[in-house]
């Protein structure tokens, strides 16, 4: 369709030769993959989408060393800080605790065990509100997928989780604490819940805050809301003793507050590192249900995580598109 | 050959809020958002075959960019697809990704990821690149404390060391000084000589003539022109003519001066299309800035393939312009128009007889078009009279 191809003397190229390829000489016979872009927002497909995902990997590392770098290059106490955040919290709670009297035998165990997780979610949620948009610029001038920028924030809190919770657990280790065989094993699989959950919830806030910046300021509300309706300072038996006679047909308002998936994970979380019961033999923290219960329940939210992020995904896959016009 | 690349009938249509609507409650509660169309691209279609260089022309706001951009998939096309192969880098911005509060080396790196380097291939070039921006000294230091030249010239030096497949430049490469330009057509020229295929979006129309094997002119969304970069930047400088008339070429010492010229037909300014055998004249005023002696207008044609047709001028027509001090008006009066279908256009210059004064020439500024009547296969056009005897 174009007619007279005649090229223009090319300007000389100097003898110089300091411009190298980057890439070896072999791979640049491979120019098969045929990529096409339509009007219709593409279906996700799950399995070709993650090799997209793996293809453009160095990407997501980059972005989660940069964001790491930045916070801590610049202070004194570099990644100190992000292990200061739980004790100051620890510290307050505990007065807290003193002064209202919870009665718990080693409440700094009970409540870290359940605050690193409910961190990983919260700061998850609200720095992935912004994923998107405070990365505009990069939306507006560069092709890469998109699910890169949530799976970053979270990628970032999960290290300050790892680093907190290896710290947390050395210390367990270290005092003589311990771990109970019987229930420790509960810990991966909270932790598996946990992540996909943060995750499905991240893509969900992060897309609709482009469109909608009110998600933002619901989100603050929202979190704080979230965390007191989850045990994570107070002990879900309290709530279990409190809300159970409250019944309509056999579901009682105990069975409403289990509804809530990350309640589900920070008992998960409490019943893996926390002995219960304690020193006086009176289980005052966890609720009255077994190991296996539990276990079952993470389980549950565990997939129900996964069939939730397959949706706020695909909800995100096709309004990634638009991302780079709505900034 | 096969295409490196497919746009078939791309159209992008932006929604142009007053207000935008970024909230639930202004969504809910102005029950009709008063949102504008703007169709940045209208059935914009064109192939790049494997290996060629393209060039994307027109004036700012033509949809250069969001072509660009639809084809990096960056945006969504609102019609048509964009078929491409292999892998495509796309240069919109120098240094992507930067960030003031990581050093230069890390800068690279992370710069890098996004234009489609891993980081085994940055830790192959990495050195070419601190050289290649000459900033040796500085890759430890964060780039907040660089000058602006600085992140320029790391920026840029990334840049250069991707190797896609497919590569879509921005104008990007047109900032810095010229020996920085060498170096990016250097760049270029090796780009072509590998066989890669290139898309370039720029206003320097001559860098178009010189590097690219086509070239595709916008206009408000639509594809204008299409075709050799000659015939394309040609019809460019037309338009822009109505805009710019910085962008043509104009010579001489305008000792004296074409203050204006047009085409007539009939003797009233040309407007549409000549049918072939009708009369065209090219009316040239001219206007001394000193005295002249016996200058000689003269006139060129070019086709649409910027093949010259014709040319003629005052002298050979036996005519003498004679002392001219002021204002000379001359026509010269084509005709019958020999031609079929096409674009025509006109050189017009002022001379001294013996050629060695050049006093100003306009290199095809003007054009006329010629029409075939519907069906018409000549190939040229006699004039014929027929007459009719009885025997």
């Amino acid at each position: 369709m174009l007619d007279s191809p005649v090229r223009a003397p090319t300007p000389p190229t100097s003898g110089s030769g300091s411009i190298e390829p980057a890439r070896g000489a072999c791979e640049i016979a491979t120019v098969a993959d045929l990529t096409e872009r339509t009007s219709e927002p593409p279906k996700l497909r799950i399995g070709r989408r993650i090799r997209e995902l793996y293809l453009y990997r160095e990407i997501l590392w980059n972005l989660v060393r940069k964001e790491l770098k930045v916070k801590y290059t610049a202070s004194v106490l570099g990644a100190v800080w992000s292990l200061l955040n739980p004790v100051v919290f620890l510290a307050v709670f505990w007065f807290v605790s003193v002064v209202l009297g919870t009665g718990l035998a080693d409440y700094p165990v009970f409540l870290l065990a359940g605050l690193l997780a409910w961190n990983l979610f919260n700061v998850s949620l609200s720095t992935g509100a912004q994923a998107v948009i405070s990365n505009a610029n990069l939306v507006k001038k560069v092709y890469f997928p998109r699910e890169i920028l949530p799976l970053a924030t979270v990628g970032v809190t999960l290290v300050d989780l790892v680093l907190q919770s290896a710290v947390f657990i050395a210390f367990l280790l270290v005092s003589g604490y311990g771990f109970t065989a019987a229930a420790v094993w509960l810990y991966p699989l909270a932790f598996g819940a946990l992540l996909a959950f943060t995750i499905a919830v991240t893509m969900w806030v992060s897309s609709m805050n482009v469109r909608y910046r009110d998600v933002q300021h619901l989100l603050g509300l929202g979190l704080l809301v979230w965390f007191w309706f989850t045990p994570i300072v107070y002990p879900a038996r309290l709530v279990q003793d409190k809300l159970s006679e409250y019944a309509v047909g056999g579901f009682s308002l105990w069975d409403a507050y289990l509804l809530n998936p990350v309640a589900t994970i920070v008992l998960g979380f409490q019943r893996a590192l926390y002995h219960t019961p304690g020193a006086d033999g009176v289980d005052r923290a966890m609720p009255d249900v077994s190991i296996t219960w539990l276990a079952g329940m993470l389980g549950l939210v565990l997939f129900g995580s996964l069939a939730l992020l397959y949706l706020t995904w695909r909800t995100y896959f096709r309004m990634s598109g638009d991302f780079a016009e709505e900034l | 050959m096969t295409a490196a690349m497919e746009v078939q009938g791309v159209s992008k249509r932006f929604r142009i809020y007053r207000e935008k609507p970024s909230s639930l409650k202004q969504r809910v509660l102005s029950g009709r958002i008063r949102a504008e169309d703007f169709w940045a691209l209208r059935d914009v279609s064109f192939d790049v075959p494997q290996g060629e260089s393209i060039a994307l022309i027109g004036h700012n706001g033509s949809g250069k960019t969001t072509l660009l951009k639809v084809i990096a998939g960056i945006l969504r096309p609102t019609e048509g697809i964009v078929r491409q192969r292999g892998r495509i880098a796309a240069l919109l911005e120098l240094g992507a990704g930067f960030h003031p509060e990581l050093t230069g080396k890390e800068n690279v790196y992370l710069n890098a990821s996004f234009l489609g380097l891993s980081r085994r291939d940055t830790d192959r070039v990495y050195d070419d690149i601190v050289a290649f921006a000459e900033l040796g000294d500085f890759m430890g230091t964060a780039v907040k404390f660089y000058s602006s030249g600085m992140l320029v010239r790391l920026g840029f030096a990334v840049a250069v060391h991707v190797d896609p497949d497919v590569l879509l430049i921005d104008e990007v490469l047109a900032v810095g000084d010229e020996a920085f330009q060498a170096r990016c057509l250097e760049r270029v020229a090796w780009f072509q000589k590998q066989g890669r295929t290139i898309v370039l979006v720029t206003h320097a129309l001559d860098m178009v003539r010189q590097i690219c094997d086509h070239a595709v002119m916008l206009d408000h969304g639509t594809v204008q022109a299409i075709g050799a970069p000659d015939d394309v930047v040609r019809e460019m400088r037309m338009t822009i003519l109505k805009h710019d008339l910085d962008y043509l070429t104009e010579e001489g010492s305008k000792t004296v001066e074409i203050a204006a010229a047009r085409l007539l037909r009939d003797g009233t300014a040309l407007e549409g299309s000549l049918r072939p055998g009708q009369v065209v004249a090219i009316q040239v005023d001219l206007r001394t800035n000193e005295p002249v002696d016996d200058p000689v207008v003269s006139f060129a044609l070019h086709d649409g393939t910027n093949r010259f047709v014709f040319g003629s001028d005052s002298a050979s027509a036996g005519v003498s312009l004679g002392h001219i001090d002021g204002e000379r008006r001359v026509t010269f009066r084509l005709g019958p128009v020999p031609f079929v279908a096409g674009k025509y256009w006109v050189t017009i210059g002022v001379h001294s007889r013996d050629h060695d004064h050049t006093y100003h020439v306009q290199d095809q500024r003007y054009s006329f078009e010629v029409q075939q009547p519907e069906g018409g296969r000549d190939q040229v056009f006699l004039p014929v009279d027929v007459e009719v005897h009885d025997l």
